[in-house]
Order: C-alpha cells, then sequence, then structure tokens
C-alpha cells in the first residue's frame, strides 16, 4: 500500500525527456572569436550585431568570475558548446515542427496550455525558437510577440535602441557571455493603452548535451499598456555540465503594467546564471513571480530599477534546492524617485543537503523620498543536512523612507508532523502537506495551472527525498 | 463480539531517560465516558501521547490492545485510522493549508474514501454552527492567528469530522471560559454515541460539570491510583490530590 520511491523515478517524469541530438548545425565547444563570427553568420545577422557580439566577447575575457557566492570552478566554457541550431524554421503550426521536438512540447503540456489559456505561445529549442504564434486581436491592437532574431530583422530599430540598455554588457562576466553568444528569446511590443488580457508564455527547452541556452527576452509594455508574461524552462538530464545564462531585459514604460512569471525546472546538471532587469517609469509597475526548482547552480537576482515616480515592484519567489543543489537567488530594487514602492516576498525550502540562499540588494537613493520597502524573507529546511541563509544588502541613503526587513528561518517540527499524523496522514504526506503551506502564499499568484505545476514539483521533489 | 475498545496492560513508557508511565492499566468500553485527573507532571498527556505513538515517547514495557489487536508499533497515522482521535493540548498552526482543505484531507485519509465535496462543505458549516466558530473561518489557515478557545473547539469540530471510535481530549478544557467549556461540551455530547468512547484528560472539574461520566480515574507518578464513579472528581475538586501521593 505504501508508495515506494526509488531514484528512477524522478528521472521518468516529463522533463526528462531526452530526445537524440538532432541539430542542424552545432558550434564547435569553446569560445573564439571564429566561433562567435560563424554564429552570427550561421544566424545571417547585420553588422552591427557583430560587432556587438565580438566586443562583448572582448567583455567576457576581460571580467573576472564573481568572487562571492557558489563556486562555479566546474564550468569549463571549452566543453560547451554555445550554439545549436535544431532541424526546421520557425512556423506559426504546431504540424510544421519537427516531430521529436513536437512531442516534447506536447508533453510539457505546451500547445494544449495554447488553446486553453493563452493569448500567445514562443517555444525554442536549444538555440532557436521553433514555434510563434499569437491570437488575431492582438495583432490587430498592434501587440508584437514574435522570436528575437524576426525581431532583430523586421524591428531593428526598436531592438538596436532597446537592447542590451537595460543590461549593459558590462554588468557580470555571464551577462558578456551573453551577448557575445545570445540566440533565440522573445520580443514583445504592447502598444500605448492596450491591455492584454491573457498571458503570453514563452517555453525554452535545452535537450543538446554540453551546450548552453542563452535566449534574449525583450519586452516592451508601453504607456498605459498591461501585459502578463510567463516564462517556463526545462531540460533533460545529462552527466556533464549545460549552461544557461539568459538575459531578460523589460522597459515599463508611465502608467504601464507588467507581469512577469516564470517557472524553472532545470535539470540538475545545469548552471543557470540569468540576468533580469526591468527599468519602470512614473507610476508604471513591474510583478515578478518566480518559482526556481530545478539546476545544480543557480545565480538569479531579478532587479527592478524605479527610475520614474510613484513607480512600483512586487517581487514573490520561492526556490526549491534539494540533494547537490546550490540555489543562490534572490532580488535588487533601485528606488531612483520619489514615492516608490517595492514589496518583497521571498521563500526558500532546503532538502537532503540543498543550499538555498536569499541574497539582496535594496538601495534607495537620496531622491527617492517618501519611499517605502518592505522586505520579507522565510526558509524552510526540511532535515538537519540542509542549509539555508539570508544575505541581505540595504543601502539607504535617505532618511524619509519607510523600510522593513524580516527574516525567518526555521525547520519542520516534529510536533506538527506529529499533530498531522495523528490526522492519518502519513509522515510524507505531512511534510508535503506543510510544504505545500508553505509555498502557498507564492502558487497562489500563479496562473492556475502553473499553481497545480509548482505543486507537482514540490510532491515529486519530496518523494525524492524520502525512504 | 467484544465490548471493549481500548485495553492498556502494565504499561511503561518514557520521554529520554526519564520514565514516566510505570506500569500503567486501563480499559475503555464501547458507550463509556472515562476521565483521567492527576496533578501535574502525573503523566496524562504522556499516556494520550503514548497511544497515539508520538515518538518523542519510548514505551518500555507492556501492551496497547485496541479492538483487540496490539497496535504497540504502529505508526500513528495508522493508529487514526484504525479510529483513534486525540484532540491536542496546544494544537498546531499549519500556514496555507485552509481549515476547509485540512478537514477533507485528513477525512480522505482516515476513510479511504473519495470526499464529495458539495455535501462535505454543508457537513462542515452544520458542525461550525454547532460549536459557534464563524464560518469564515473554513477559508482560514489552520489554526494560525486563532485564540485559545478557537483552537479547542477547531480540535472538537475535527473529531466530529472523523467520527473517531475513541477520541482522547488532552486537557481540552484547559484555558477555556465557561462558554467555550459548554460549546465543548455540546461537541462531546454530540459525537458521543453507544459504539464510540471518550478519554478526557484533564486536571480541572467545570467540563464533568457539563458531561455525564462513567468512570474519574486519578493518575498519580505514571499509575492510576484510584478508579470510580462521577463523585470522586467533586472529592478531588475539594481535597486535591495530596492523600493518593506516595509520601
Amino acid at each position: 500500500m505504501r508508495r515506494k520511491t526509488y531514484l528512477d523515478e524522478i528521472n521518468t517524469n516529463i522533463y526528462d525527456i531526452k530526445n537524440k541530438d538532432n541539430y542542424e548545425y552545432k558550434a564547435k565547444k569553446g569560445l573564439s572569436k571564429e566561433i562567435i563570427e560563424e554564429i552570427s553568420k550561421q544566424k545571417n545577422e547585420v553588422q552591427w550585431m557583430r560587432d556587438f557580439r565580438l566586443k562583448a566577447l572582448e567583455m567576457y575575457n576581460k571580467l573576472e568570475l564573481p568572487t562571492w557566492g557558489p563556486s562555479l570552478d566546474e564550468l569549463d566554457m571549452s566543453e560547451i558548446a554555445t550554439y545549436v541550431r535544431p532541424k526546421g524554421n520557425m512556423t506559426n503550426n504546431w504540424d510544421d515542427v519537427p516531430e521529436d521536438i513536437k512531442s516534447t512540447f506536447d508533453a510539457l503540456g505546451i500547445p494544449e496550455a495554447e488553446k486553453r489559456s493563452l493569448a500567445g505561445v514562443g517555444a525554442q529549442y536549444d538555440s532557436e525558437v521553433v514555434y510563434h504564434s499569437m491570437k488575431d486581436e492582438l495583432i490587430k491592437q498592434g501587440v508584437i510577440y514574435t522570436d528575437m532574431e524576426t525581431a532583430l530583422r523586421d524591428y531593428e530599430d526598436i531592438v538596436k535602441e532597446h537592447f542590451m540598455k537595460c543590461v549593459p554588457i558590462s554588468d557580470h562576466k555571464f551577462v558578456a557571455l551573453h551577448g557575445a553568444v545570445w540566440s533565440g528569446g522573445s520580443f514583445v511590443y504592447v502598444p500605448k493603452g492596450v491591455d492584454v488580457k491573457i498571458p503570453l508564455q514563452s517555453y525554452f527547452r535545452l535537450n543538446s548535451p554540453e551546450s548552453g541556452q542563452f535566449e534574449h527576452t525583450l519586452i516592451i509594455v508601453d504607456e498605459g499598456a498591461r501585459l502578463h508574461f510567463i516564462e517556463g524552462c526545462s531540460a533533460p538530464k545529462y552527466n556533464k555540465i549545460n549552461l544557461h545564462a539568459g538575459c531578460v531585459e523589460l522597459f515599463v514604460k508611465k502608467n504601464a503594467y507588467l507581469r512577469y512569471s516564470t517557472i524553472e525546472n532545470w535539470s540538475k546538471n545545469m548552471l543557470n546564471l540569468n540576468t533580469k532587469k526591468a527599468i519602470v517609469e512614473e507610476n508604471g509597475q513591474i510583478d515578478w513571480v518566480t518559482g526556481s526548482f530545478g539546476s545544480k547552480i543557480s545565480m538569479l537576482y531579478p532587479m527592478s530599477i524605479l527610475n520614474g515616480k510613484g513607480a512600483k515592484t512586487e517581487f514573490t519567489g520561492i526556490s526549491f534546492a534539494g540533494k547537490g543543489q546550490n540555489l543562490d537567488t534572490g532580488f535588487k530594487v533601485v528606488h531612483n524617485a520619489p514615492n516608490t514602492s517595492s514589496v518583497v516576498n521571498s521563500k526558500s525550502i532546503s532538502k537532503n543537503g540543498g543550499i538555498a540562499t536569499y541574497r539582496s540588494l535594496v538601495q534607495i537613493m537620496p531622491r527617492a523620498k517618501n519611499s517605502k520597502c518592505s522586505v520579507s524573507c522565510e526558509s524552510l529546511m526540511l532535515d538537519s543536512l540542509s542549509k539555508s541563509d539570508t544575505i541581505p544588502v540595504n543601502d539607504i541613503r535617505t532618511e524619509e523612507v519607510e523600510f522593513s526587513h524580516e527574516a525567518k528561518i526555521g525547520k519542520i517540527s516534529d510536533k506538527t508532523i506529529f499533530y498531522l499524523m495523528s490526522r492519518g496522514l502519513s509522515e510524507e504526506e505531512a511534510k508535503s502537506m506543510i510544504v505545500r503551506g508553505f509555498a502557498y502564499p507564492i502558487s497562489k499568484e500563479l496562473p492556475v495551472e502553473y499553481a497545480v505545476e509548482m505543486n507537482n514539483l514540490i510532491n515529486l521533489e519530496l518523494e525524492g527525498s524520502i525512504g | 463480539m467484544s465490548n471493549t475498545l481500548l485495553e492498556i496492560n502494565n504499561l511503561f513508557a518514557n520521554v529520554g531517560e526519564k520514565e514516566i508511565l510505570k506500569g500503567l492499566n486501563l480499559k475503555i468500553n464501547k458507550g463509556e465516558v472515562h476521565v483521567i485527573m492527576g496533578p501535574n507532571g502525573a503523566g496524562k498527556s504522556t499516556l494520550a501521547n503514548v497511544i497515539l505513538n508520538n515518538p518523542r515517547y519510548d514505551k518500555k514495557d507492556g501492551e496497547i490492545l485496541f479492538e483487540g489487536e496490539n497496535i504497540n508499533d504502529l505508526k500513528t497515522d495508522e493508529i487514526a485510522k484504525r479510529g483513534i482521535f486525540m484532540s491536542f493540548q496546544s494544537p498546531e498552526e499549519i500556514p496555507g493549508i485552509s481549515v476547509m482543505n485540512f478537514l477533507k484531507y485528513a477525512r480522505h485519509n482516515i476513510t479511504g474514501e473519495p470526499v464529495k465535496i458539495f455535501s462535505f462543505k454543508e457537513e462542515i458549516k452544520k458542525y461550525m454552527e454547532e460549536l459557534n466558530i464563524n464560518p469564515k473561518y473554513m477559508d482560514r489557515s489552520l489554526n494560525v492567528g486563532f485564540s485559545g478557545g478557537e483552537k479547542k473547539k477547531n480540535e472538537i469540530l475535527q473529531m466530529l469530522v472523523l467520527n473517531p471510535k475513541l477520541a482522547i481530549l488532552d486537557e481540552t478544557d484547559s484555558g477555556l471560559d465557561v462558554d467555550a467549556i459548554k460549546t465543548v461540551s455540546k461537541g462531546i455530547e454530540m459525537f458521543k454515541n453507544k459504539d464510540n468512547a471518550i478519554l478526557i484528560i484533564t486536571h480541572g472539574t467545570k467540563i464533568l460539570e457539563e458531561l455525564k461520566v462513567d468512570y474519574v480515574h486519578v493518575l498519580v507518578d505514571g499509575r492510576i491510583v484510584k478508579t470510580s464513579s462521577g463523585e470522586l472528581a467533586e472529592e478531588i475538586e475539594e481535597e486535591g490530590y495530596r492523600k493518593y501521593r506516595k509520601v
């Protein structure tokens, strides 16, 4: 009657479908001027982008690895292919997507979700987007939702004006790397006053072993417009390291609203060194909702720069670090104008020796009078092997602010487990209920199917940890 | 068929190195209401926890039989599924899990049957009304921000919903005002029938004024030293436990 769990069981889930590495073109492993030039040639790019890539490569070579956070010693760029072009061309018809790729996205439920609850979908496989589509009524309203390559061709001026302006290549080594080898990702433009009521979603799947994914997401929500964008990502597990160094640049104009939701479930051989940043103008708002479950190492700190008066941001995030995982995540906010506000609600769960660290930066500039910032972070450790830490940096340069920071680190108590078991729950069910309850304030922020997915991920993770 | 629900023979139990129960015997039949009284530290709550096999306590000797079967080594959830319920002295708080979801989950686990949401909700509403619990509490996180009295009433609600064969109420009346004790007693009366039994652990007597009790046991230093009908409670109320303590 009792359900036994085996390690193998975790590997039979939908995220772990491994397709044959059936690419059309795979760049040589490693990083050199020649490889970058070849990628640019393969992508048939404009000259300024090729020059930009080479400049970014120079920057990459100049910058050092971060001296803080998890060790990245395992990363050997000479073992990573930075560009893998899948078979087939981008299409807006799932029937035209090669069979093995389509069946992967089917298993992940993407076409189904598209029919049911999304206004548009992009799907990237390895380095290129294989499918992109959006409902006609949004096209009529002037909304643009396409892959970055198409955007670079068809909306070159907008791309040139914004591309890596929010996240400059000098930010850190992996942003520079991204600038040199980026490929794929989504471009969204929502015109003034347009309210996109149903979410758009891009899904990123990395299938190829010993490779990297470097998608670039650029979203501009113009004055008074509204958008909910969802990003999902996963990969099957291989024995060697894979790398993800994507970049997300969000421009939220005056009175605009953007909600950016992410469910990340990279495989446990992935180094996830992603960079996300939003610039928010007057009375605009960016809300981040993030669930980080996968990867071997994550270093991920979405950042909101509140540049306009009355700009707002909320960050709601959860991370779940299991065996062999080191998830160093958090949030950064810069209050750069008066009456700005930020609310942070972060939770982490660690088990089976996993390490979950919350790292944050709150910077309130002298001109940001009457601003408010409230931070709450909670960690739950499921056993004594696991670790949790909170490393906040608060740099507050004006007196006229309301600032609060609350951190709680705790363990599941035996008393609570006993209480739940006395109501007929097994020990596993009791733990899982406690964790689901702990995660609830985050999961309730997600669209319902993602909340369900998150609960499934939590249950899956717990099954693997017990027995 | 035997009428006996619970039978405890010569039970010894420790917390860590400390011996708490020292040869305890107890028999409870269907349809009976038992009360265990005793001074602080006598082992009253230990007894409740040991019956439910709380891993914090070690059974050293003796046996616990439920419906004739030894349940010494069953896990807590398996004991609950056999039909033993315990109302906790300090119920745990579970953030993010609503009272309704919790009850649904617990009922499903205890009975093994699917729970029909609509009729189940009606059932809960009815019980909540009887127990003077604001129906809005259905959607609140279990016990989070509840007052002491609200937590205790919630325990009684769980007892009614899970409908065990034996309900152990560990200090359910302690810290409650007269009205709350009346409500709790009403819940117990609703629960009580000829096929189930109740074991009330208490050090007060107010709750006994509201309920018809069949047996009162005095527990001192890990053993039951006296068993009698209801009047014993009044005597203890007036005279305390002094005469039962070993000198």
